[in-house]
């Protein structure tokens, strides 16, 4: 890699932009490609969140938290950046028993986290049904994504960004859709789902995913309230879920979650499931019944087969890198997403364990073909 | 006719009135303030925008989809 090099990114949700804008760090001259076409990062919560369902998205969702909160002084205010902490909460004992593994997790990854018993849960979020208790992890928080794409781009006179459609992706160039070729030294494709029509080989399926928005209020939530069940309520490998899941905007607002369904890649709000996302709100905060929704919508999140993204080199096309399928989780993931694209570019090993996300788990089979 | 309140300005309206032509004739047409601070006002008129959200005894409601009652009382929102 000469000192300085010439990357495409292809794709300005929030994780081309975090890889631009790493990459404009150590001096590349970057150009983003986007399509302006719906993406997962417009339309999802902003929910900054360690994960531990995986050790490897223990590991990188921990990262990447650490990485956002060096960022976060630097935030413009329309970032909307909240500290607000998330609230796992258990209904019962086996619940609980959920809630102590996680606790387990997550002290053994160093992740701050406090159990609170059902009378601290009580205090803590006096709007919750009573419960038997929950997990607080403060280090969480929220922010409003497109803005934070947005001004990444913007930081650097290094970043040049282009609306402009890519129609095909072919190692270190792209074509786009008016037929002409760019060429780089890298090509970083975070297209999220858009990447698998441009690289058809990769494994990336849609998972819809409903949210809903109330009119603004007095302050009725502190923390961003997840079930604890909600690996196994949301992450069902078939058919429509549906986890409890509220975040308090700094408006005032509550945003509403969470839902995921298969095989709907459309862009249809359905009754049915606004239904069960309401139901399954009123269980935990039954004063949601005289609240007033505005607005709801959906987004698809670009899934791989076993959930977690593909952060690394293309197997078999030298200068082409991977950054999707980040499912639910890319807003959180961005930072130690690009720190990890950036170090995989310049041949440098990253500060974290990266092997889990290698493309070649799935694309082993040298192929002929381009993407 | 039907008399209501909006911010204790009293408004006579005739029967049938949808609470966004009470607005129109107060001293104030906005129904709420942005986030922002902006004021704002009925747009859409068929319930879908949501900028007419306002507090109809003590509830949050559209004025554009809230028929005037006798004794309404109405608050603008913050």
């Amino acid at each position: 890699m000469k000192p300085v090099a010439d990357v495409l990114v292809v794709g300005a949700g929030i994780i081309g932009a975090s890889c631009a804008a790493a990459l404009a760090a150590r001096g590349c001259r970057v150009r983003v490609l986007d399509a302006g076409l719906p993406g997962a990062s417009g339309a999802g919560m902003g929910h900054l969140v360690v994960m531990d369902d995986d050790p490897a998205e223990l590991t990188l969702s921990a990262r990447s938290l650490a990485l956002w909160r060096e960022l976060v002084p630097q935030l413009p205010a329309a970032a909307d950046y909240r500290n607000c902490g998330t609230l796992w909460l258990a209904r019962d004992a086996a619940e609980l028993d959920l809630i102590e593994a996680k606790r387990q997790r997550l002290d053994a990854q160093g992740v701050a986290n406090q159990p609170l018993n059902a009378a601290a849960t009580a205090a803590a979020e006096p709007a919750l049904t009573a419960l038997a208790g929950s997990l607080e992890v403060p280090g969480d928080g929220l922010l409003y994504a497109p803005v934070v794409a947005a001004w990444l781009l913007q930081r650097s006179p290094l970043i040049e960004f282009q609306r402009a459609r890519v129609s095909t992706v072919e190692g270190t160039r792209v074509r786009l859709d008016d037929g002409r070729w760019l060429t780089a030294d890298a090509v970083v494709l975070a297209a999220g789902l858009q990447a698998a029509t441009l690289c058809p080989d990769l494994p990336l399926v849609p998972k819809k995913g409903h949210l809903l928005i109330t009119d603004r209020y007095p302050e009725q939530v502190r923390h961003q309230l997840v079930e604890i069940g909600y690996g196994a309520s949301a992450h069902a490998s078939s058919g429509a879920s549906v986890a409890f899941n509220v975040q308090p905007r700094l408006t005032g607002q509550l945003l509403i979650g969470s839902s995921r369904q298969f095989e709907r890649p459309d862009r249809d709000v359905e009754p049915a499931v606004v239904g069960q996302l309401l139901r399954r709100a009123l269980d935990f905060l039954p004063g949601l019944a005289h609240t007033s929704l505005i607005r709801g919508w959906t987004g698809q999140r670009a899934a791989s087969p076993d959930g977690l993204p593909l952060i690394g080199a293309h197997p078999d096309q030298p200068g082409l890198w991977l950054a999707v399928g980040h499912e639910g989780l890319g807003v959180t993931t961005a930072p130690a997403t690009a720190e990890a694209i950036a170090a995989g570019i310049f041949g440098e090993q990253p500060g974290f364990h990266v092997e889990p996300f290698a493309p070649d788990r799935f694309m082993n089979a040298p192929r002929s073909q381009a993407c | 006719m039907l008399t209501l309140f909006i911010d204790g300005e009293r408004l006579d309206v005739r029967s049938g009135s949808l609470l966004t032509a009470a607005l129109a004739k107060s001293s104030n047409p906005a129904a709420r303030r942005s986030v922002s601070g902006e004021a704002r006002a009925p747009f859409c008129g068929m319930g879908i925008c949501q900028e007419c959200r306002i507090q109809v005894d003590g509830v949050r409601r559209l004025a554009c989809q809230t028929p005037c009652r006798e004794g309404m009382q109405v608050e603008r929102l913050p």
